[in-house]
């Protein structure tokens, strides 16, 4: 939360002129399509006529009672208290996004016959490959944050070459090099670990920055604190410095691992049967690309909730010591 | 060491004998000067022996040739200008700050850089800073039992047992599982100086404890220290707290640009200071 003034303001959307405004944008911005032809067109029906008759009265009339409405909901949203507010508009929003994609007249048979399979192999797979590589990302990174702090210069060159390589070749072209270089080398691997391998080195990388920014960030007196009672620097690092970091680490963690999630998907290149991968191959043959590809964005979708919901849960419970 | 400097030293000693009844022990400044003597307790008795040290921060001289003997039971007040090497000195002696020439010997060990031997250096001395530096994720308890636990293999109970003595010693044990945060800067640093005894140093070393806390709070945390001395406990404290150093102290250091510049029992120090520099120090500090 921003900081609190308890100096207490009219709330915004009750506010004529806000409102008014709000009424004027919304109405211009309903004017500039014509809507006539959309499903609430024919809900206007017994006022306008047949829709597509109804030419400039319609549309005026369609887009007045649209700014109408968004404007009766703002206000009536401003009186609820904050978690219903947030609610409702989380509620419109989806409904809002529900009505775009059932625009696309999807064939929904087709997907509840798909979507078991999508699960139980694609999702699995993509959460296999992301967990995996997290863990190992995590050991990654937190090695190199330290070797990039460290004053060992072998140490601290090796980490900062690390970082540069990964953070600046696209990971698409990481997984490539991976799994078509290393057998150059007479090493082989499959798919799925060298998925992994590019995966947790890509977003090891990321995480080395993100890890030694939150080491960075704690107060020099916890260290001299730590050290003059006789701690060692692993104790120091583990016990003190990286339950203070966590706080500072968690936000950019949740981001890394959601756009990691999401980056998973680059690993249907080398034919991991990952959820993208099927997506696309149980799409193409039957031209219901649409079906999969709404359908794999929204598990995607769901997965990162879970990732949000656990990232806000761990932040909770490591700010409890800043509590007053 | 000048002739001038080994005269005042005879003559503290001389003038002295009243003074140095009331405290635990009275030994002459500058072990180094008088080595050949007598009187010189065995080394075992000696908690820091620091000989000609010196200390750079890049090419500016922080320390210049520094002798101090800090005894056992003995309590010293460093005093000084800021930036005359005050903070540099105590924490040469945790080695928080590496000298570059001259001996440090903590308890009889010579500090020097190999890992085991400073850490084993820092379970017996005590450190209490300016900003209190407590662990704000844990507790005032485990603030005071992690040292044991960690380090010394204490089993919970026990580590508890003794945080709990120590927390009392400092008058705060109901706020034993409040977090650092929950509680005031007087209370912070009073858990501070719990913490460092827990460990059972030999010698506790203060580096202006009291000079980020608000007025009222100074008198409690130099109540602790005062009691502290009372029971025998070595302390190093480098303050401006002159009543305090008046009270406690058995031989104020004052320091001015790294160097030693006098160092004598409180009585002599206050009211006969040999240096122009003491003089000016204190008729600004006693000012207001
Ligand atoms: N890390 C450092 N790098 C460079 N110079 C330093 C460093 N720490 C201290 N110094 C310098 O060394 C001198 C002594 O510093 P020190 O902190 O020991 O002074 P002090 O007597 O404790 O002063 P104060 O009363 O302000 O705390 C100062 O001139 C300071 O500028
Ligand atoms: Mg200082």
């Amino acid at each position: 939360m921003l900081y609190q003034d308890t100096v207490d303001s009219e709330v915004l959307v009750h506010r004529p002129w806000f409102v008014a405004s709000i009424f004027a944008a919304v109405l211009a911005v309903s004017l500039m399509f014509n809507l006539s032809g959309t499903a609430f067109g024919d809900l206007m029906r017994p006022v306008i006529g047949d829709p597509l008759q109804s030419g400039i009265y319609g549309r005026v009339a369609i887009a007045f009672v649209i700014a109408v409405m968004f404007c009766v909901n703002i206000v009536l949203i401003g009186f609820a208290p904050l978690r219903v507010q947030i609610g409702i508009v989380w509620a419109e929003l989806l409904l809002l996004f529900l009505g775009f994609f059932n625009a696309f007249n999807l064939n929904m048979p087709f997907i509840w016959e798909h979507l078991p399979y999508l699960i139980t192999q694609g999702v699995v797979t993509t959460i296999y490959v992301s967990a995996v590589s997290l863990i190992f990302a995590s050991i990654i990174a937190m090695i190199a944050a330290i070797a990039k702090l460290s004053s060992n210069g072998f140490a601290y060159a090796l980490a900062s070459f690390y970082t540069s390589f990964f953070r600046g070749l696209p990971l698409l072209i990481q997984i490539y090099l991976i799994y078509l270089g290393l057998p150059q080398l007479g090493i082989v691997i499959n798919a799925v670990p060298s998925g992994i391998l590019a995966l947790s080195l890509c977003v090891g990388a990321y995480m080395t920055e993100i890890f030694r920014a939150g080491i960075q960030s704690i107060d020099r007196g916890q260290w001299e604190a730590s050290r003059s009672i006789g701690f060692g620097f692993g104790l120091t690092i583990r016990k003190i410095i990286l339950p203070q970091a966590l706080p500072v680490i968690i936000p950019p963690m949740g981001n890394t691992f959601i756009a990691m999630l999401k980056d998973s998907s680059l690993v249907s290149v080398l034919g991991v049967w990952e959820l993208t991968f099927l997506a696309r191959t149980i799409g193409q043959p039957t031209f219901h690309h649409m079906e999969m590809l709404i359908t794999a964005a929204m598990i995607y979708w769901i997965l990162s909730a879970c990732l949000e919901v656990l990232q806000s849960r761990l932040e909770h419970h490591f700010a409890r010591s800043k509590v007053r | 060491m000048t002739a001038t400097d080994i005269d005042h030293l005879i003559g503290l000693n001389g003038g002295d004998s009243s003074m140095a009844t009331g405290n635990v022990r009275r030994i002459p400044v500058s072990s180094q000067a008088l080595s050949g003597q007598k009187q010189v307790p065995m080394s075992a008795d000696k908690i820091i022996e620091a000989t000609h040290v010196s200390k750079w921060y890049g090419s500016f001289r922080a320390l210049t040739d520094v002798n101090l003997t800090v005894r056992k039971g003995e309590r010293i007040v460093i005093c000084g200008p800021s930036g005359s090497g005050k903070s540099t000195l105590i924490r040469c002696f945790n080695r928080l700050e590496a000298n570059q020439e001259g001996e440090i010997r903590v308890n009889g060990m010579l500090l020097h850089n190999k890992m085991r031997n400073v850490t084993e250096v820092r379970k017996n001395v005590g450190m209490v800073f300016q900003h209190f530096n407590l662990f704000p994720h844990m507790t005032v308890l485990m603030n005071c039992m992690a040292g044991p636990m960690w380090i010394k293999g204490v089993p919970e109970a026990q580590a508890k047992q003794t945080a709990l003595k120590y927390l009392e010693r400092v008058r705060i044990p109901e706020q034993a599982n409040k977090y650092p945060v929950q509680l005031s800067g007087g209370q912070q640093q009073r858990v501070a100086i719990a913490r460092s005894l827990c460990m059972e140093p030999a010698v506790m070393l203060f580096d202006e404890p009291t000079s980020a806390l608000d007025p009222e709070m100074v008198s409690e945390v130099l109540e602790t220290m005062t009691s502290l001395a009372r029971d025998g406990m070595t302390m190093v404290c480098v303050t401006h707290e002159m009543g305090f150093a008046r009270a406690v102290a058995d031989r104020i250091i004052f320091m001015d640009k790294g160097r030693i510049v006098e160092e004598a029992n409180p009585n002599d120090f206050f009211t006969n200071p040999h240096h122009e520099r003491t003089r000016l120090f204190l008729s600004q500090i006693l000012s207001h």
